[in-house]
């Protein structure tokens, strides 16, 4: 019997070794393809330029500004707003119902599909403050979008702080304001650092809020005020891959700003998870 | 006493500013509400929902959006078809099985996958995967249910993976141990001690994956192929919710009818991924053993 059930142990191990391997390996094999497919497009100038010839020939330079300005502007909302709501609710929240009620917002935020912060952008800002399709527009929508990513590393950051920090600080005769900005928030900082990180990678990477909010197909100029619309990069692809009549010759073009576009966004993220390992070991 | 009083200023002034979340989850209700109901003075609730027939632009507009929620539904039951195994052999790998070095390579490459833009997966189903359909499986199109499903799993896997992993790691060790002593090996342990204590974190993580493929969007709308039809096998084109939105709003009035149906469909969406939500968080908060 002892038999049977050890047989039976092994079979199911390598099947989920198989499995979780195949994740994986799929995952390599996706990046690996579009990397030896679009590396040819890859140049200095491909990066500086803009798109030239209807798009079939140049660079992604004004999607680059583009998708910079978006990931400035949604950080202006998202930041402060988000850093203040996790102070609030790790260092001065004590009344149940107001914690629950701020925890149904960021619970729910954090659940809402991404065309849905679309419509809500477009009725909102577009439509309702008349802002247009603009920069503004579209990083409102992302920076609201992009608040529970923030509330939440911030508030796993306060709370890693060891409480015996604030105790020394309040038993020096600290106010409860100067321990928070002088002794909590500067310990916690790498670990708010990377729920930074972490929401400009997505304000850099989704597309469905800025499609109505804030993208352009086309503009040969670069902005000059926040209520121009702009090209950005996952935008840019979506378009040359799915819209005009040159989808087959510009293939390569498609796959290199692909590249640039999830190199910007691994960057990101990347930096964020060293600062949050360097954090957790500096605690332990 | 004047730092007392800032104190009190600051504290006041934060409760505000953190109730902002509250306020913006209301006014994405009422803004999708407001633009939302007025298409329902062309058309009722029932046949809205139930309708057979999307033709938003012609003459006679039909505004029915049943094949809309057949493709979304179905889209997501085959992608959770996918994921929740893939998903769960992964949590399982790395919380019972892997060495510490193994999972240091594994984990961060898992969590890389949630942070792949999702426009990026839809094209690569779209120039990679649909036309490796059409050429070995002998389909009209190769942006069909099965290849947007796929994708959709892919996506999917590292939320039910972590979220998974997090609760069959915090099944108290005792459990196992008792387990072990009376004889069970490792998979004996995992099948019948460490799974069934896991499940109500497992049905968290299954939940908030699966809300997350029902509002992915740019996925479904370059890999799914955007027909308005009730599919009838794996292979059709369908279109989802959340692509038909994105695919039709450039093109809707603002304050027109078709503009008011797009907005109707964020509606269903978001009550959708709202009861959703809340299962998940009763889920999570009801059996816990990190609280208890």
């Amino acid at each position: 019997m002892k038999k049977k059930a050890d047989i039976i142990e092994q079979v199911v191990f390598l099947i989920l070794r198989i499995l979780s391997l195949s994740v994986i390996v799929f995952l390599l094999f996706m990046l690996g393809y579009i990397i030896k497919s679009g590396v040819s497009a890859l140049s200095w100038e491909f990066l500086t330029e803009g798109p030239r010839n209807e798009m079939t020939e140049g660079g992604i330079f004004p999607a680059l500004v583009g998708t910079f300005y978006l990931m400035v502007g949604a950080s202006v909302v998202s930041i402060p707003v988000g850093i203040i709501t996790a102070v609030y609710l790790t260092e001065y929240a004590n009344s149940p119902r107001i914690i629950k009620v701020i925890r149904l917002g960021i619970n729910n935020l954090a659940g809402v599909p991404s065309v849905v912060f679309g419509l809500f952008g477009l009725s909102l800002f577009v439509v309702f403050f008349d802002f247009g399709t603009s920069i503004l527009a579209g990083s409102l929508t992302l920076g609201v979008m992009n608040l529970p990513v923030i509330i939440r590393s911030t508030e796993e950051a306060l709370q890693v702080v060891p409480g015996t920090y604030r105790e020394a600080s309040l038993s020096l005769g600290a106010t409860k304001w100067q321990t928070i900005y002088r002794i909590v928030l500067p310990n916690a900082l790498p670990g708010i650092l990377t729920g930074i990180m972490l929401s400009l990678g997505r304000a850099a990477g989704e597309t469905a809020p800025i499609m109505f909010t804030a993208a352009a197909f086309y503009t040969p100029d670069l902005a000059t005020s926040v209520f121009d619309e702009i090209m950005a990069l996952p935008y840019h692809i979506y378009v040359m891959a799915t819209a005009g009549t040159h989808i087959a010759e510009t293939r390569h073009l498609q796959y290199g700003t692909a590249i640039v576009l999830i190199a910007l966004v691994f960057l990101l993220n990347l930096t964020g998870l060293i600062l949050r390992a360097r954090f957790k070991r500096r605690l332990q | 006493m004047r730092s007392i009083v800032f104190d009190a200023i600051i504290e006041r002034s934060f409760l505000l500013i953190a109730l902002t979340c509250f306020l913006f989850l209301a006014l994405i209700m009422l803004f999708l509400f407001k633009e939302g109901i007025p298409i329902f003075k062309t058309i009722s609730v029932a046949d809205f929902l139930g309708g057979s027939e999307w033709y938003p632009t012609s003459e006679n507009a039909r505004f029915g959006i049943l094949p809309l929620i057949v493709a979304s539904v179905s889209v997501t039951l085959l992608a959770s078809f996918f994921a929740v195994p893939l998903s769960l052999a992964i949590a399982i790998y790395l919380s019972e099985m892997a060495s510490s070095s193994v999972r240091e390579i594994i984990k961060p490459l898992i969590e890389l996958i949630a942070s792949i833009p999702s426009v990026i997966i839809g094209f690569f189903g779209m120039v990679v995967i649909a036309p490796f359909f059409q050429k070995y499986f002998n389909v009209d199109t190769g942006l069909n249910m099965l290849n947007a499903s796929m994708m959709l799993a892919f996506m999917a896997i590292p939320t039910i993976a972590s979220i998974s992993e997090d609760a069959i790691s915090s099944v108290p060790r005792s459990l196992k141990e008792a387990s072990y002593a009376l004889g069970a090996n490792k998979w004996q342990t995992i099948f019948h001690i460490v799974l069934p204590a896991s499940l109500s974190g497992i049905w968290t993580a299954i939940i908030l994956g699966v809300s997350r493929v029902i509002g992915e969007t740019m996925v479904v709308l370059m890999v799914a192929g955007g027909a308005t039809i009730i599919p009838g096998s794996f292979f059709d084109p369908v279109r989802p919710l959340t692509s038909n939105i994105a695919a039709e709003m450039a093109e809707a009035e603002v304050g027109g009818t078709h503009y008011y149906a797009l907005f109707a469909i964020g509606i269903v969406l978001f009550i959708i991924t709202f009861v959703f939500n809340i299962i998940a968080d009763y889920l999570s908060n009801k059996y816990s053993f990190k609280e208890s």
